[in-house]
């Protein structure tokens, strides 16, 4: 942990440093802009989620962080120094990725996708190593799919093949994980049960997760860092129950809603109103 | 926030699990490699030692030694030995090539014989060798400026975005090039247009050491180093961003596609467009090894496969010598109708 860079006040037991930061960002696709001037710190060791409508820019900024985007202008930084200063090896060693739609390969094995994420941890010519070993098996463990090491993952569960993904990500043994919408194409179950499982990861191992989620109530429940974006910038950040009121979902969602307390969690919870049902609120 | 802390430590339960389920996977790679090797040196010793004219082991090995055996040196040194060693050096290299396009494309009919790389190899070569009158190395080079030529037009009219695009501007491209090639022809004398023909389908029977050793020279650079770039397929597999997170480098999957097309150049250069070799191998040496890309057992199926369909063509029927093209070709073509016909044209994305 080197660089030391304030994060906003408002997330309290939240160790207040940032390895990873975004300052000043512009990002976009040729002459297309799509986050503008825009500055996050990412808390350590918490769980920061980014949420906002389609098209605003929360994907864009992920991608950035994780150096799949290089900006137009500001810098991406991490430990310091601008990420694409960086040797792709060298900050694959500290920050993992797990984009929204990865690409199995035909008749890949658990064990051998798993097994891939050692890659930044493997020189030029050295081989399968102990540590390589220990790292994918806790991965296993930890994801629960260590029963499915010899199985093909094209003929997993949309659910089970998730998981493997995760510990594929997990394998790489990052201190920052990256996830862009983890949480899709599965059903309820399954999505929170992935949440808990990155939840787990973040209490256990003091893993820092950064991911872009679609549903604001579970974004609530499980972000100790929120972030609302609109139009490619930020339009509110901090403790979920500080961000997440009627008047910021109508701003950056453009939806009319009531919050009220989670009865489980304790956290917001959005009830939309929607027009259909106008009459009676 | 946190709910169940799992265990500290994965316990040797899924060490063991882990160990199993590698194991298993290295065996079968083994096992693949192994097998097709032996393939490889009975199709090779069956087209050296066979045939019209029957070569027992012992006089093969005193040939080899220097030993003079009446006849039998003459046609084991200028024709037996060299095609067969021809057709296996140019088989590894399609093989090869194909597997990397395939695997780094994700699409089985994305081989460099069915996107016009190959054609526009051939192309090339019959342009130095009928227009602009170059032999050897020059004519490695002309091959290796058509390929490569190929390749860019189609990426750069397909689009960043590989897939369907890709193949069907290259299907395009490999029938401008057939043009070329026949456009060329019609212009050859009766000498150049022997050699020319060649270049339509591909053909091991007019060779010589030369030829040989230049193939031979270009493979001993041009495979190490596939092999060391070919380890960033294990992530450039996942995808684009999947690739980038696991810090390979922008562009290796490039680089591995530029070597991929060198290879067919060079192989082209030696013996023409061998039909269907690049299409066949991959797809073959992936089901022999449980669905999963094998670069080394590609490259061994194309060698088997070029080495024992030279061997049919010869001998298939008795007075007529098909050039080895027309028998893979006549392999590769039901392949491709059944590939299209199972939809197997495509991965899925997780």
């Amino acid at each position: 942990m080197t660089a030391v860079a304030p994060v906003p006040d408002i997330d309290p037991g939240i160790p207040r440093q940032s390895r990873l930061v975004a300052e000043e960002v512009s990002l976009g696709y040729g002459d297309r802009a799509v986050v503008d001037d825009l500055t996050l710190r990412v808390p350590d060791r918490a769980v920061t989620v980014i949420v906002g409508a389609n098209a605003c820019g929360k994907s864009t900024l992920l991608r950035g962080m994780a150096r799949l985007l290089r900006p137009g202008s500001g810098a991406v930084l991490l430990d310091g120094t601008a990420i694409h200063r960086q040797p792709t090896r060298q900050v694959a060693r500290t920050l993992g990725l797990l984009p929204q739609t990865p690409v199995t390969p035909e008749g890949v094995t658990v064990a051998d996708l798993v097994g891939r994420g050692r890659h930044p941890h493997q020189g030029r010519f050295r081989r399968w190593s102990a540590d390589d070993e220990r790292a994918v098996a806790e991965a296993l463990d930890l994801t629960g799919t260590t029963g499915l090491a010899g199985r093909a993952v094209d003929e997993l569960s949309g659910g089970q093949r998730q998981r493997v993904w995760i510990a594929m990500a997990l394998a790489q043994e990052t201190d920052l994980l990256l996830l862009d919408e983890p949480t899709t194409y599965l059903d309820l179950a399954h999505q929170v049960e992935m949440l808990d499982l990155l939840a787990d990861l973040n209490a256990r191992r003091g893993t820092t997760v950064v991911m872009v989620l679609h549903d604001l109530n579970l974004a609530a429940r499980y972000a100790d860092h929120l972030v609302a974006m609109s139009g490619g910038r930020i339009a509110a950040e901090g403790a979920p129950g500080a961000v997440v009121t009627e008047e910021v979902v109508r701003d950056v969602f453009g939806l009319d809603c009531r919050v009220v307390t989670d009865p489980v969690s304790r956290t917001p919870l959005v009830v939309p109103v929607g027009r259909h049902h106008q009459k009676d609120s | 926030m946190a709910t169940v802390l799992a265990p500290a430590r994965a316990g040797g339960d899924a060490v063991a699990t882990l160990r199993r389920a590698r194991s298993g996977i290295a065996r079968r790679r083994r096992l693949v490699a192994g097998g097709l090797s032996a393939l490889l040196v009975l199709a090779f010793a069956a087209r050296v030692l066979l045939g019209d004219f029957t070569v027992t082991i012992p006089d093969f090995l005193r040939i080899l030694g220097g030993a003079d055996v009446p006849g039998a040196t003459y046609i084991v040194m200028e024709s037996k030995l060299p095609r067969a060693i021809l057709a296996a050096l140019v088989g590894l290299a399609f093989g090869v090539a194909g597997a990397i396009f395939q695997a780094g494309l994700r699409n089985p009919l994305a081989s460099p014989d069915i996107i016009g790389v190959s054609a526009g190899a051939s192309a090339g070569a019959v342009v130095a060798i009928v227009l602009l009158d170059l032999d050897g190395f020059a004519v490695s080079a002309a091959a290796v400026i058509g390929a490569v030529g190929v390749a860019l037009a189609a990426r750069a009219v397909a689009g960043p975005d590989t897939g369907y695009r890709l193949v069907l501007v290259g299907v395009g491209l490999a029938a401008g090039m057939q043009a070329v090639i026949q456009y060329v022809f019609t212009r050859a004398d009766e000498y150049d247009a022997q050699l020319v023909l060649r270049w339509l389908t591909g053909s091991v029977s007019r060779v010589d050491w030369p030829t040989i050793r230049v193939l031979a020279l270009l493979l001993l650079v041009l495979l190490p180093a596939t092999a060391y770039v070919a380890r960033s397929l294990r992530a450039t597999e996942l995808g684009a961003d999947a690739a980038a997170g696991l810090g390979v480098p922008h562009g290796r999957s490039d680089l591995l596609l530029l070597l991929a097309v060198l290879l067919t150049g060079a192989g082209v250069a030696a013996a023409g467009p061998v039909a269907f070799v690049s299409f066949l191998a991959g797809p073959i040496a992936r089901s022999l090894n449980g669905g999963r890309t094998t670069l080394l057992g590609a490259g061994l199926t194309g060698a088997a496969l070029v080495v024992a369909a030279d061997y049919v063509a010869d001998y298939l029927l008795v007075d007529i010598n098909f050039p080895v093209g027309v028998v893979t070709g006549a392999l590769g073509a039901p392949f491709l109708l059944w590939l299209l016909a199972s939809g197997r044209t495509g991965r899925r994305a997780a």
